[in-house]
């Protein structure tokens, strides 16, 4: 923790526990985890499947509320939030990039990009805001192109416009290259990168590869719902 | 703007899948499309009975024996006394017409060919006063009616019958109960029913008959008169006018109840609009079960494309959608569905209407169906309201979807 520690983390997670009841039976997903992220960090969270990587993931993008624990989102107590209040933070505080892009297939790129904007309740210049997104992912050229008429990698692109349109403090990404080929993945993480490097975006990761995690400058290891081990790298 | 875009978002969606949304809204096609059928049709009936009322006049009223609402003994009958009494111009001065009705069969006979026919027996103003057109020949006169003159007036299909040509039979003689009988006149052909054909029918002075017709049963008996006032605005003075002078004629003291009964068109008018009302509004009903069936499609389909869409509505509420949103989202889904099936239920309806019209026409039945603005907004908003009501389940579900578990589901 040596990044910054006079500073507020933006996520402060608190012994945060998750049990899914299953009929009779008990599952502990997350059995007490903590971590702090500080602004403009880049953290990897890695760990083998039913680590508890996603679970916790959706706690951090408030799509999931926990057994208990605390959670605090820019010195906010999520757990105080309503559902409305929530959809607002999803909103304006959180850009997703999910594996499988979840583009709206009957919608062109730009109004995908343009989605989270109806919601903010601000609609002036939705197109003018929509489309420079658009550019900064590389895109400019494939506005009014179907999801179906993009590739993997482009798809994944306009997921990311999608995510920054709204200008949150932090993206969370969940297997961001996981349906990509190596090539087409390493640039999807080097923009996730420059991202971070220009906007001072927070970047959270989950994946399971390796290399990805590498590339971060700190990467926490999950397992059967607690955290195995952080280790620091020097980006 | 915002609700232009939930509207815009709403085709689009009910536009992917074109064969489902026929199929669903089908439903609501054909209920609306009953509903404003028979509502036209109903709405046209109506028009029917009432011209046909009303060709008769709005400004006469009947005048017949006995009372229909309280019992009184010893009615008196009418006679051509009461009618005399009422031509009084100074007592009835709003009344313009009287005419004295009798009513009777008779065999009519011309060389060996005889059958029987309804006779009717009146003044020389029940032409007028009925609007009884003639296709050739007059109608016989006042001085014709003074003098008992054997003269008639037939229907088309008596000359047909008997003659066998319905024109060129002015002139010709007939015996009725023995009695020669000069045609002077064949009405016009009115089409009509087995019983009580107005083609059917012969026309006579009432005084002859009395004479030779009806004799039996006191020969100065009628069966009701018929008073015409000049307008429908002067018909209640002329009725109140008549009920003075009947009870004058019949010497009916202050306290006795009348032996008479006075019925103006607009009774009759508002009865036949109160049966055809009710039958309007019940076969309406009926229509409106399928309306019923149609919504419960539209709930189904909703519910199917709420399934459908689940990871979408996760995706929605990752991206900020507030349960409001999603709500909307497939509240105007629904409602648009309906309102769509609405309008071309609307168009089958008009369809309908016009072949009911059509085969109507061709059967000489005079029956116009006619369709409302009424009928159009009612079957607008009713379907929408469909949408809505069965939408609104469906949409619930999909709002209180958890964002974690939607974005999940596969």
């Amino acid at each position: 923790m040596s990044t910054a520690p006079e500073a507020e983390p933006v996520i402060k997670v608190r012994d945060l526990k998750k049990i899914y009841h299953i009929g009779e039976i008990e599952v502990p997903a997350l059995r007490g985890v903590s971590l702090d992220v500080f602004p403009g960090e880049i953290v990897a969270i890695m760990g083998p499947s039913g680590s508890g990587k996603s679970t916790l993931m959706n706690m951090i993008g408030c799509l999931d509320s926990p057994t208990s624990g605390e959670y605090y989102l820019d010195g906010q107590l999520v757990s105080e939030l309503r559902d409305d209040d929530l959809a607002v933070v999803r909103n304006k505080k959180i850009g997703f990039v999910f594996q499988k892009y979840n583009l709206l297939p009957r919608a062109n790129a730009i109004e995908n990009v343009e989605l989270p904007l109806r919601y903010s309740g601000d609609a002036t210049d939705m197109r003018a805001r929509s489309l420079e997104a658009l550019t900064r992912v590389g895109l400019a050229e494939r506005v009014f192109h179907k999801p179906n008429e993009l590739s993997g990698g482009q798809q994944q692109r306009v997921a990311i416009a999608r995510a920054i349109v709204n200008e949150p403090a932090i993206i969370l990404a969940d297997e961001p290259t996981g349906n990509l080929d190596t090539k087409s993945g390493q640039e999807i993480l080097d923009l996730l990168l420059e991202l971070n490097a220009h906007q001072g975006t927070t970047l959270v990761i989950v994946t399971h590869d390796p290399d990805i995690a590498a590339q971060t400058q700190r990467t926490v290891h999950l397992r059967d719902g607690l955290i195995l081990s952080e280790e620091e790298l020097s980006a | 703007m915002k609700f232009l875009r939930v509207f815009k978002e709403a085709i689009n969606s009910i536009n992917a899948n074109r064969t489902r949304t026929f199929l669903t809204i089908l439903g609501i096609i054909i209920g609306v499309g009953a509903v404003i059928a028979l509502m036209a049709i109903g709405q046209g009936a109506q028009q029917t009975i009432t011209s046909q009322i009303e060709s008769i006049g709005t400004n006469v009223a009947y005048i017949m024996p006995g009372n229909r609402l309280e019992t009184v003994t010893n009615a008196r009958s009418l006679n051509l006394n009461d009618a005399d009494n009422l031509r009084n111009r100074s007592r009835a001065q709003s009344i313009i017409g009287v005419v004295p009705v009798v009513m009777g069969s008779a065999e009519v006979e011309y060389s060996g060919e005889s059958f029987s026919v309804n006779v009717t027996g009146s003044s020389a103003d029940y032409q007028q006063v009925l609007s009884l057109e003639l296709a050739e020949g007059t109608f016989f006169t006042a001085s014709q009616d003074d003098s008992r003159a054997s003269v008639i007036v037939i229907g088309p299909e008596v000359a047909q019958r008997l003659l066998g040509k319905s024109s060129g039979v002015v002139g010709t003689v007939l015996r009725i109960n023995n009695y020669p009988f000069r045609v002077i006149g064949v009405t016009k052909s009115r089409g009509g029913s087995q019983f009580n054909n107005p083609d059917l029918a012969v026309y006579m002075p009432i005084t002859s008959m009395q004479m030779r017709v009806k004799h039996s049963s006191g020969s100065e008996a009628v069966d009701y008169i018929i008073i015409q006032a000049a307008d429908s605005q002067s018909i209640s003075a002329a009725i109140s006018e008549a009920n003075e002078i009947m009870r004058n004629s019949h010497r009916l003291s202050p306290r006795q109840k009348n032996d008479f009964t006075i019925t103006n068109q607009q009774d009759f008018l508002s009865i036949a609009n109160a049966i055809t009302n009710v039958l309007t509004i019940f076969l309406s009903g009926i229509a409106g079960i399928s309306l019923l069936v149609g919504g419960i499609g539209i709930m189904n389909i909703m519910l199917v494309s709420v399934t459908e869409r689940t990871q979408e509505i996760g995706l929605r509420k990752a991206l900020g959608a507030r349960k409001n949103d999603i709500m909307l989202q497939f509240l105007s889904e629904s409602a648009l569905l309906s309102l769509i099936g609405g309008l071309f239920g609307i168009g089958l309806g008009w369809l309908l209407s016009a072949l009911v019209g059509w085969i109507a026409a061709s059967s000489n039945t005079p029956l116009q169906p006619v369709i409302g603005v009424d009928a159009i907004l009612l079957a607008t908003l009713f379907s929408t309201a469909v949408g809505l009501f069965f939408g609104w389940y469906p949409a619930r579900r999909a709002a209180n979807l958890q964002p974690v578990e939607a974005l999940r589901y596969e």
